[in-house]
């Protein structure tokens, strides 16, 4: 049991100065960088790549191994304590060279600090990179909504699967560019499919575990629970 | 009572009078365990059955859900033991769609996802844009949309407050609830011509400027809509109905909240005092006077608490931008990204071209990335917009509250009562166009 919960005062750290004003002309490329930038450069030397302020807005690329230690760094950190993931979402540009960026969102509520941290994953190799899960708990579905849209696979995340679309979906990754507006099958596919689905009666792997009615499952699903299968069918 | 009990004093909704004439009180008594708010209910009341678990669907098509939410509840007796939600059935793509679109033609689609707070959407859309641009709205433009924000959270606020209602059981609120929304409507009707898709703003400006009168019927407004919350505050604030039903439920501490990335109302009823709108002021919010509400247990109650409060706060910034509205231009005098005159555009050749370029491929503007946050009723909801200077995003993501909010749902309902869980899954204000999207 708990006691009587204390008001967290967001801007509590910093409660002599007065609420931060709305920035008026803001330059496009020449704002004041964000202090946490230079201070997670000084911390972590190898793992930030640059750091680039546009419109106001701090923008860190972190190399892609490294995330996981700078972003803990980040929370933990008495004179950063960024607490609060905003968001977490990939960006993929136009120009196929470009690498996919991972986007995280981080706040500071103590500080009233606002950081963009980005990592660049070359879309030759695997499109993998540590969840951040175990710090921020924001980071569950967040991620399970970005695996889903763009197929980038966050390792260490508990319960990585598909969130917006349904389990079966087999169609790819719908924020690819590489994927159509219309979607990559036709509209007679897509409506068949569509109409094949019933996801109600539909329980995930993860579901279907805690269901007294285990022993009426087929053979070949009670097999795979028993493997140890949790996520999708 | 232990130290760490709270009282409420709490009224009968159909008093008695004493013997002296004053309406007679009764003190706290909401069942058993109940008064103590920080002890959760047994996980099993009936040890012998506990054995059997059983797996139901509450939703999607369940009217207490909110729309088309699906929540697969473990449940041991009455109570439950684990809740998974699936989400996804109101999926359309926006993001995706916003790829194809110009940015103004993204306006009306931020009025489908949220469409409790469809003219706060504009706004929050119109300021991420003009980031992307390096605009400065106009003084006129500035206040407007600060009257539309509030407006279209006292809009979402009233639903909640009604839906919520409903859900737990009582009708009045909800009819009181949703007059006071007709009204607010009107106003909105009468400037932009539409009540819920309204599509208000523009890139670098409104729409429209609000017709002659219409500051009048905002006054009328705010002059009687207070009454109206002090009526739902009598009402259910020491009901010992609504006490009962929703005191001690979906407890979230302050750690665990900032930890879950809720925002908004769901937040600040867990005590911390987040508000976008003072520790990342926009639209210059800095400068109006207006408080926080928090809450100190972060339950139903006092989510209820916070939301009702927000609605009395919202009152005087709408009371402080209408005397601080003056005349003005309303757009941005940009040909970057407003359009000519329509006299000049169909009599010079300049500003024809101009016109032409202007409908036909869209605004660009410079490379570059912008997240603006705006505090909407759910919560912290931002727009993140990627530009390569095309004249469509190369990405436009939105930040939802609602789904944030509702990812603490397992979380939140472990341990209640089926019956608690629609007051908890009330209490979040979910809007399922905006977790979908």
């Amino acid at each position: 049991m708990t006691g009587r919960f204390e008001i967290v005062a967001a801007g509590s750290a910093v409660t002599d100065s007065p609420a931060p004003a709305t920035p008026k002309n803001v330059s496009h490329l020449g704002g004041l960088p964000n202090p946490s930038a230079a201070a997670l450069a000084g911390r972590f030397p190898g793992a930030v790549e640059r750091v680039v302020v546009i419109w106001g807005e701090t923008v860190v690329f972190v190399k892609p191994a490294a995330v996981f230690e700078a972003m803990q760094w980040l929370r933990d950190d008495p004179a950063q304590q960024y607490d609060f993931l905003s968001d977490v979402t990939a960006v993929e540009y136009r120009d196929f060279e470009q690498p996919i960026e991972v986007v995280w969102h981080l706040r500071s509520l103590p500080y009233r600090r606002f950081l963009r941290v980005k990592a660049q994953l070359p879309k030759k190799g695997p499109l993998e990179i540590a969840s951040v899960w175990p710090l921020w708990k924001s980071a569950d579905w967040l991620e399970r909504e970005c695996y889903d849209m763009f197929g980038i696979r966050f390792t260490g995340h508990p319960d990585l699967r598909r969130i917006l679309m349904w389990e079966q979906y087999r169609e790819g990754y719908p924020l690819r560019k590489d994927f159509p507006l219309r979607g990559r099958f036709s509209r007679a596919e897509q409506l068949r499919q569509a109409l094949a689905q019933n996801p109600e009666t539909r329980y995930s792997m993860e579901e279907l575990s805690v269901a007294d009615a285990f022993e009426d499952l087929p053979a070949d699903m009670r097999k795979r629970l028993g493997t140890g299968e949790r996520t999708g069918e | 009572m232990s130290s760490n009990t709270r009282t409420i004093e709490v009224e009968l909704s159909t008093t008695g009078l004493d013997a002296q004439g004053r309406p007679q009180r009764v003190p706290l008594v909401t069942g058993d365990g109940r008064d103590d708010v920080n002890v959760a209910p047994p996980l099993s009341i009936e040890p012998e059955l506990s054995a059997e678990h059983m797996l139901i669907n509450l939703g999607p098509q369940h009217p207490a859900t909110h729309g088309v939410l699906r929540l697969v509840l473990e449940l041991d007796g009455e109570t439950v033991v684990r809740c998974v939600p699936h989400i996804g059935y109101l999926h359309c793509g926006f993001e995706k769609i916003g790829e194809y679109r110009q940015y103004n033609q993204i306006i009306p689609w931020t009025d489908r996802e949220d469409y409790l707070n469809s003219i706060g959407n504009n706004v929050a859309f119109a300021l991420g844009a003009e980031r992307l641009w390096g605009i400065d709205i106009t003084e006129r433009c500035t206040v407007l949309r600060v009257i539309a924000s509030e407006l279209s959270r006292v809009i979402s606020h009233l639903v909640w407050l009604g839906t919520t209602c409903i859900d737990i059981g009582a009708f009045t609120p909800f009819l009181w609830a949703f007059q006071e929304r007709e009204n607010v409507y009107n106003l909105l009707e009468a400037w932009v011509g539409a009540r819920l898709t309204t599509s208000a703003t523009r890139v670098g400006g409104m729409a429209a400027d609000i017709p002659a009168g219409w500051m009048d019927g905002l006054r009328n407004f705010l002059r009687t809509f207070p009454s109206t919350i002090d009526e739902v505050d009598r009402m259910l604030t020491k009901n010992a109905i609504w006490v009962g039903r929703t005191v001690g439920l979906g407890i979230m501490t302050p750690d665990e909240a900032i930890n879950w990335g809720l925002s908004g109302p769901m937040l600040r009823a867990s005590g911390v005092a987040y508000d976008v709108r003072r520790d990342f002021p926009y639209l210059d919010y800095e400068t109006y006077d207006f408080d926080v509400p928090v809450g100190t247990n972060g339950d139903v109650y006092d989510r209820y608490l916070v939301r009702l409060e927000e609605l009395r706060q919202s009152v005087r910034i709408l009371q402080q931008a209408s005397a601080r509205l003056r005349d003005g231009p309303v757009n941005v005098d940009d040909p970057r990204v407003i359009l000519p005159p329509k006299s000049k555009a169909t009599s010079e050749m300049e500003s024809m071209i101009h016109h032409f370029k202007q409908v036909m491929e869209g605004p660009r503007p410079p490379i570059g990335e912008s997240y603006v946050a705006v505090e909407s009723p759910k919560g912290e909801k931002g727009y993140y917009m990627v530009s390569d200077g095309t004249s469509k995003p190369v990405r436009w993501r939105i930040r939802p509250p609602s789904f944030l909010n509702l990812a603490a749902i397992p979380k939140m309902v472990e341990g209640h009562l089926l019956s608690d869980v629609i007051a908890i899954n009330a209490s979040i204000d979910i809007v399922m166009g905006e977790i979908d999207r």
